[in-house]
């Protein structure tokens, strides 16, 4: 299939949208998946329909909240953004993707280091 | 970022509580369906029209901006999916649909459903009424303080002669200051015959029952009173002014809960009584210590008026906290051997046994059994009604099989449908239950009321919050069991057949119908096991109605008599001769009689020995019961004297010292001798044997025989009493007001007794029995109509599965006969391999009730045969309406339909 376009893992998602609301503020759907589409570059494949069923997750946790608002066309959008709560779970988990990336990363650095028979 | 690892504790607390409000989320989310499913849309509809702004910004002319924004977006109908199972809960959306479906169909098929809740209903309505009966008798604890240490203690083998289970005044208190076990002992006067007062008002004399309790009575057993207060000290000694406590029930009937009734006096059979308080509505003595008999109030027991009597008291104790009842035990048999029977006299002796037995196992031990077996019947009754259903839902089921077809077909997991189908067993068998628990409520309620009913704790019966917890158990374990057959059916089927065998001329599998068939089978056999079991049961019934009593219940009647002779043994004859001289002159009246003591119901026990052996040792004489008499006594029961006369009214006028005696005391005396002119020794007097009768059973019909004698109403003996029989060619009730009139003639102040039959007092010595043998009875009933329903069921389906064979057969020349008898044949090949089964399981199981039996064996083979007949009889006939229906066919029609 050649360049196909990433899969997402289960869960990343949700700590896509935490990361891009914490660094970009109040957002709505549109603008999360958008954001997350731009960032990596069109690598990954989200139909952008799936980030609703994310962002109601993340709201029942607690760890975003959601208000309607108005874009800056005028347009009537939902509008959600960052919790404390949240802030601390993206540390949590950034930081367990860090360490996760950091052994996956060495793991596949392998060599053959006269192992070789 | 550095780690901040939080610590494990802190973080199952956070975890739990965010647990907690996901799932509350979760659970608005549910309800508020709607609102949030439009709110999605709208956000939805925000997101394409941003999406479209975009591309129309970069130059996109609208409609591909739309296509665009929609192709990434992805399936609207999947987000919207999503969202829903992320916030809400997606197993019960399942849920309420397959309910939704369920009662849609349920609703269309409603023949089928109003039968199968009426036979759930039926099975669990019985199963919920037994196990309240079970409950209240068997497991609840006895409605006192800390019931498990309360105990009864009684002589041992003292057999059904109740003056050998009581003990005297003065062992009493000598056990009391002896021994260690107990915080306290007290007792009842255990030999109060019903209505042994009368309580004097405005209106006429009113007979009511009072039990005389030792000091402490209400406290050992931690009974509170509900008004005043309880006896104190001061009141048990001689010459106290007189008290009484009023029982709940009477109080409301008689005083109308009048709680200022406390403090004022009121003439008990001429004594004026200071009523100090009410015991509570939960205390009913006569439900634990005497089932069957109420009692409207309670007086102190002096000990001093007692001491020159014999054994009178039945005793309770309480263990101290920690005191076990073995250790209780070994001290009582330390204890009870160097007891004397009176100080007064202790030439007399000394020597008692002590048996400490757990109240509640004292009250109720002897019905364990019986309460298990009806319990197993029941429960069988259950699986009849199982079995039954399982049948009626796969002969739906596979009527259904075409839909489940499709509705796999078009997605549906094999899973998905198994599911549907438990839903549909357990919601039938939920509103069974509801069903079933109308019917317990109203059974157990009128079991409630059943006060002749000799069975402890009756009164207190009721569904209680166990009971809904075992319906609820009971229904989920009978949704699963009949649900269980067509499911698995379901889950092994294949659907694919199902669905290519469109139906013409195709029979059903003979899988399946061999399912049908195992079941009908072991309906048979579990039909087959309750009516063995009930058969043998009523088979004892009958042998104990039909057991020669030695008196004649039928046609006498009995009603306590009230006089006043001041004391005078002169006058009472008089007066006893008055009365029953008077009853002879009522029309209809063929003997009458008056005894202080009627048998099956207050026992009282002497000893007598022969003269010139009474001092010798280990002749301790034999236990008696004693009936002080009237002439014509005798003759009114129906006893039968076997030698020698009745006593005369010289005898009683003369003081006269003469005795009859039953068989059995003659024999033990004088063995191969005859006893009449005899002289024996009883109570410290001589006495002449004038007569012997045929045994009385006195203590109830299946106890054998014990010892008795009668002896007239004379000074040295002493009546309590008096009940005036009546043996009269009318029915009793005819003469109950000529009767009562004589009496009033006599004696205006003879209070409003009952005239009881004495076959009354037969009936509720078998009561338990027979209420035993009717609910067993009722549940082999059931379990005949459901099994004979279940047979009915399996090959009238299969007459019609095969309407088009039989056509072609009859066709070709097969004559109605043949047809007829190849379905019965059917029917009872699998019948009698049911009854096989079956009679060779009761065969086994009947061991365990043969304890309960009476006069039958457990492998009695005319009960066998009986049901095994009953049973056949019952097959044929559920066999013979498809039978003939079959025969009926006619085969044009028959092969033109299809």
């Amino acid at each position: 299939m050649g360049e196909s376009k990433l899969d997402l893992l289960q869960g990343t998602l949700d700590l896509m949208v935490l990361q891009t609301l914490a660094a970009m503020g109040s957002l709505h759907g549109y603008g999360i998946a958008r954001r997350i589409e731009q960032i990596s570059g069109d690598e990954v494949l989200l139909n952008q329909g799936t980030i609703y069923a994310s962002l109601v997750r993340l709201q029942q946790r607690g760890w975003i909240d959601a208000a309607w608002g108005t874009s800056e066309n005028n347009r009537k959008a939902k509008f959600y953004s960052i919790t404390d709560a949240g802030r601390k779970q993206l540390a949590q988990d950034a930081a367990y993707w860090e360490r996760l990336t950091g052994v996956m990363g060495r793991v596949l650095a392998m060599q053959n280091e006269g192992g070789d028979r | 970022m550095g780690s901040t690892q939080t610590s494990p504790k802190t973080s199952s607390k956070t975890s739990l509580s965010a647990a907690l409000r996901r799932a509350l989320h979760r659970l608005r989310s549910f309800f508020r369906k709607e609102p949030l499913d439009r709110e999605l849309n709208d956000e939805m509809a925000s997101h394409i029209e941003l999406a479209m702004e975009e591309y129309m910004h970069k130059g996109m002319p609208e409609e591909e901006a739309r296509r665009q924004a929609m192709v990434r977006f992805g399936g609207v109908q999947q987000a919207r999916e999503q969202h829903r199972e992320t916030r809400g809960l997606p197993w019960m959306d399942v849920l309420m649909q397959d309910l939704r479906f369920t009662f849609r169909t349920l609703a269309k098929d409603r023949a089928f459903t109003i039968i199968a809740i009426l036979i759930l209903g039926l099975g669990i309505g019985a199963n919920v009424a037994v196990f309240s009966v079970v409950n209240t008798i068997l497991l609840r604890p006895l409605p006192f303080h800390d019931p498990e240490r309360l105990v009864r203690i009684v002589e041992r083998d003292a057999g059904t002669n109740e003056s050998g289970r009581t003990y005297t005044a003065d062992a009493t208190e000598d056990f009391q200051h002896q021994n260690h076990s107990f915080e306290s002992v007290s007792g009842y006067f255990a030999f109060t015959g019903p209505d042994n007062y009368k309580l004097v008002g405005n209106a006429q004399p009113l007979p009511v029952t009072g039990i005389l309790v030792a000091e402490n009575f209400f406290q050992t057993l931690g009974v509170e009173p509900s008004v005043g207060r309880l006896f104190r000290h001061e009141e048990f000694v001689q010459h106290a002014q007189p008290v009484a406590l009023l029982s709940y029930p009477f109080w409301k009937r008689q005083f109308g809960g009048d709680r200022s009734i406390v403090g004022k006096t009121v003439n008990l059979s001429n004594t004026s009584v200071t009523v100090i308080g009410v015991l509570p509505d939960t205390f009913d003595f006569g439900s634990v210590f005497s089932p069957g008999s109420k009692v409207d109030l309670f007086t102190p027991y002096i000990m001093d008026d007692f001491r020159n009597d014999g054994n009178d008291l039945a005793l309770v104790g309480r263990l101290k906290p920690g005191v076990t009842l073995g250790l209780a035990q070994s001290e009582a048999d330390q204890l009870f051997p160097q007891l004397y029977f009176t100080h007064t006299h202790p030439e007399y002796g000394k020597g008692y046994t002590g048996q400490v037995t757990g109240l509640k196992e004292y009250v109720s031990g002897k019905l364990r059994r019986s309460l298990i077996v009806l319990w197993c019947a029941v429960g069988l009754i259950l699986l009849i009604v199982c079995v039954n259903l399982s049948n009626l839902l796969l002969a739906r089921s596979a009527a259904r099989s075409k839909e489940f077809a499709m509705r796999s077909a078009l997605g549906a997991g094999r899973g998905r449908l198994v599911r549907q189908l438990l839903t549909e067993s357990l919601v039938l068998s939920g509103a069974g239950a509801l069903l079933g628990l109308g019917l317990a409520y109203a059974v157990t309620a009128w079991l409630a009321h059943q006060g002749s009913l000799a069975l402890p704790l009756l009164s207190s019966m009721h569904v209680d919050g166990r009971a809904l917890v075992w319906t609820l158990l009971v229904s989920i374990f009978a949704g699963l069991l009949f649900g269980l057959a067509p499911g698995l059916r379901m889950s092994v089927g294949n659907l694919q057949e199902v669905l290519k065998d469109s139906g013409h001329g195709t029979s059903d599998g003979k899988k399946h119908d061999r399912m049908r068939s195992v079941l009908v089978i072991t309906e048979v056999a579990l039909a087959c096991v309750l009516l063995v079991g009930a058969g043998l049961l009523l088979r004892s019934f009958l042998r104990v109605l039909d057991v020669d009593l030695g008196f004649e219940p039928s046609r006498a009647a009995a009603i306590s008599v009230d006089y006043d002779d001041g004391g005078s043994a002169a006058k009472q004859a008089a007066i006893w001769q008055d009365v029953v001289n008077r009853a002879l002159t009522i029309p209809g009246v063929e003997a009458a009689g008056i005894s202080d003591n009627l048998p099956m119901s207050r026992n009282r026990g002497w000893t007598i020995a022969a003269k010139g052996e009474e001092q010798r040792p280990n002749t301790p004489g034999v236990g008696v019961f004693v009936y002080i008499v009237s002439p014509g006594y005798l003759k009114a029961m129906g006893m039968r004297l076997l030698r020698g006369h009745d006593i005369t009214w010289e005898d009683l006028v003369n003081n006269e010292n003469v005795v009859v005696l039953n068989e059995t005391v003659a024999r033990q005396l004088w063995p191969g001798q005859d006893p009449i002119g005899r002289i024996a020794s009883t109570g410290g007097t001589d006495v002449r044997v004038i007569g012997v009768i045929a045994d009385v059973r006195e203590s109830s019909a299946e106890n054998e025989a014990g010892a008795q004698m009668f002896l007239p109403a004379t000074k040295r003996f002493g009546p309590e009493g008096a009940n005036l029989v009546v043996r009269s060619k009318l029915p009793p009730a005819a003469l109950a007001t000529s009767v009562m009139h004589k009496l009033r003639e006599m004696n205006p102040g003879q209070p409003a007794t009952e005239f009881k039959p004495i076959q009354a007092l037969v009936d509720h010595a078998t009561s338990p029995r027979r209420f035993f043998v009717v609910l067993v009875s009722i549940f082999a009933g059931l379990g005949l109509f459901l099994a004979s329903l279940g047979i009915y069921g399996v090959i009238s389906y299969s007459v019609t599965q095969q309407t088009q064979e039989i056509g072609i057969r009859m066709a070709l020349g097969a004559t109605r006969a043949r047809v007829q008898g190849a379905v019965i044949w059917k029917t009872m090949r699998l019948a009698l391999i049911g009854i096989l089964l079956g009679g060779a399981a009761s065969f086994a199981l009947a061991r365990g009730i043969a304890s309960l039996l009476y006069g039958t064996a457990p492998t009695d083979p005319a009960t066998f045969a009986g049901m095994v007949v009953l049973l056949g009889v019952v097959a044929l006939l559920a066999g013979y309406l498809p039978a003939r229906r079959a025969s009926r066919i006619d085969p044009m029609i028959a092969l033109r339909t299809n």
